[in-house]
């Protein structure tokens, strides 16, 4: 754990410096989303929790908050899939293997692995929801005894915007987990269902006491995914999911990733539905 | 010695000493407003003004700020400022005083950040006590910022002929120790400024219809109050109340490379919560989409979220962003609106 005080003290006296580190692999998974492999200067761990976010930085692009896709048990490197949406990401994505980095963090509360353990748990990832939540299923599979039933939905737009092809289909196959895939659209390839996420929700047989639900995905996809959740009687608690904002500093100071008097930075991105639903109007882009 | 006076004959040559001693902000005439300067000539300091335009805030927490000095190749990161310097805030109000104490609580607040905390240890604030309104933007009484609550090093009180300094920190008394000019109160002084306090009971009144806890109460049942739709639609957005707010810090950060392109500098400069893209992510989805929930936002950031958090006010009733509000949106009528419709309710 020494490695680890290093990296915490480092953020404490200099928490705006961030950390050399270098891309040890980098690919294409869709159009849009780019793998990466990275490891910190001197291969320290990142020492993160499943769902955390990095700041990455490319000196004079700027900075952007990333979450981290690969679970603590990877040793030895962390990796991020980003989609090329800005300044930032599209530089990002023009970076390849041996390109340098700088990294800030881990920042933010991750998925409460502790209260998790023994619980059966349902995931449900709509599109890029699925990069933080990988980091979780990485973990779960690692300590798959610590975790009652794991039921995996992933939905996203068609085919061809899966992502982590190779790894869902072996997560298909594994018989300690149950892996529902849904597309809103399909290709004449496409053996699987088509429909939204929600539709896989009622045919999940779950214990509502003893369950987990953990939903990450697009604003729009929320308000559906959590109500069928709840009409499964999971307690509001039990219930997680996680918030993407415009974190500039991850601090908790710039601002930017408030919602109400929340600094999603250090309170979040990962809420459980008992704090959600309390804020009153600003998780939802339309709300007013 | 707790309290000193000193005659008002004798302040410039006590502004000349103190300006010997570090780096000196006052506040001087700039034609018809105020602005927080370096002292060049101490002629100019002037003590009778109203808020001035930007708090000075902007000597603590500066408009753009260095954070990080780094090279692309090889890859470096340094300390961008070496050394803070020392400086003196003189002529300050007590409600700007509230408003540094505001940002010393969210700044010391883990994660801490060692820029603000560097700078905020080599500032001396020398206070100045209102003794009259300064217009009739201010609500300082109503948030009790209209007489001093500590955080200062040295409050001044002007009782007249002379100056009663209360002295509130060994910062503050070296720079009145040892001086021929500043001399320890007597009796006399002492029950002037008891007076004094007491004649400022009847000028100023709480400027909101209800007290604060009242105000407190209607923040917490008023978040679909139509107040803040009526607030929306007058506002441009132009983001002029939060730059002028002491207690507004909420920044962005953005790298400016030299010519060399391949070292620069990573700033954080102030930023709004009213600017239209403050809570957009980069999928498009935006947050705060309308002004109105903007406005609501700026209101909670300083009469909700931070009593939650801190129990402390963030409004300091310095009336700044009413004054400089191009649409007239001001804040004694959007607060009073609020506490008359919860209570309607």
């Amino acid at each position: 754990m020494i490695e680890r005080e290093i990296l915490l003290e480092k953020m404490k006296t200099s928490p705006y410096r961030p950390i050399k580190a270098r891309i040890v692999e980098a690919g294409m998974l869709t159009d849009k989303e780019k793998f990466f492999r990275i490891e910190l200067e001197g291969g320290i761990d990142l020492h993160h929790q499943p769902g955390q976010f990095v700041m990455v930085s490319i000196f004079g692009y700027g900075e952007a908050p990333i979450s981290i896709c690969s679970s603590p048990t990877d040793k030895g490197y962390f990796e991020l899939t980003v989609r090329n949406v800005g300044t930032l990401t599209d530089k990002l994505h023009r970076l390849g293997e041996g390109d340098v980095l700088g990294i800030r963090g881990p920042f933010g509360k991750g998925f409460p692995i502790d209260n998790m353990f023994g619980f059966d748990l349902v995931i449900a990832a709509g599109g890029l929801g699925l990069v933080p939540l990988r980091s979780l299923i990485r973990y779960i599979m690692y300590n798959r005894n610590d975790f009652g039933n794991v039921q995996i939905l992933l939905g996203c737009k068609t085919p061809k915007d899966l992502l982590f092809g190779d790894e869902t289909k072996e997560w298909m196959r594994r018989a300690e987990i149950k892996f529902n895939c849904t597309v809103d659209r399909a290709d004449p390839d496409w053996k699987g269902n088509v429909g939204l996420i929600t539709s896989l929700i009622p045919g999940v047989d779950l214990n509502p006491t003893r369950t987990y639900g953990v939903v990450v995905g697009p604003p729009v996809m929320y308000r559906f995914v959590l109500s069928e959740l709840l009409k499964k009687n999971i307690p509001d608690h039990q219930i997680l999911v996680s918030l993407e904002r415009r974190m500039r500093c991850g601090l908790g100071k710039c601002g930017h990733c408030q919602i109400e008097g929340v600094y999603v930075c250090q309170c979040g991105p990962v809420f459980d539905y008992a704090q959600l639903k309390n804020f009153k109007g600003e998780c939802h882009e339309k709300a007013a | 010695m707790k309290y000193a006076v000193l005659k008002k004959e004798n302040l410039n040559k006590w502004l000349e000493y103190l300006k010997k001693k570090a780096r000196l902000y006052a506040p001087r005439k700039k034609e018809n407003l105020f602005v927080f300067r370096p002292v060049k000539d101490v002629s100019e300091v002037c003590l009778k003004y109203i808020p001035t335009i930007l708090p000075p805030k902007k000597y603590y927490f500066p408009q753009k700020e260095k954070l990080l000095k780094f090279s692309i190749e090889p890859f470096k990161t340094a300390k961008a400022i070496s050394e803070f310097e020392e400086f003196i805030l003189f002529g300050v109000h007590t409600c700007d005083i509230a408003g540094i104490q505001c940002m010393d609580v969210v700044f010391r607040d883990g994660p801490e950040d060692p820029n603000y905390l560097n700078r905020k240890d080599k500032m001396t604030i020398i206070g100045i006590e209102c003794l009259e309104y300064c217009d009739q933007y201010a609500n300082c009484a109503s948030m009790a910022n209209h007489v001093p609550r500590g955080g200062y090093d040295l409050m001044l009180v002007d009782i007249g002929e002379k100056f009663i300094i209360h002295i509130n920190s060994e910062k503050g008394e070296r720079l009145v120790k040892g001086l021929s000019y500043i001399k320890e109160s007597g009796e006399t002084e002492m029950s002037a400024l008891e007076r004094l306090r007491e004649a400022k009971k009847k000028v100023f009144k709480e400027e909101f219809n209800a007290p604060l806890n009242k105000v407190k109460q209607a923040f917490n049942q008023g978040f679909a109050s139509r107040v803040w739709e009526d607030v929306g639609k007058r506002c441009v957005a132009c983001g002029n109340c939060t730059a002028v707010c002491p207690t507004c810090y909420c920044f962005d950060v953005l790298d400016d490379m030299d010519l060399s392109l391949n070292e620069g500098l990573r700033y954080r400069i102030w930023n709004s919560c009213q600017m239209d893209d403050f809570a957009k992510v980069a999928g498009g989805e935006d947050f705060r989409k309308e002004r109105a929930n903007r406005q609501r936002h700026r209101y909670y950031r300083k009469f909700k979220y931070p009593v939650d958090k801190f129990n402390r006010y963030f409004c300091t009733g310095c009336g700044r962003c009413s004054r400089s509000c191009m649409a007239q949106i001001n804040l004694i009528e959007t607060v009073n609106s609020l506490a008359a419709e919860v209570k309607e309710s």
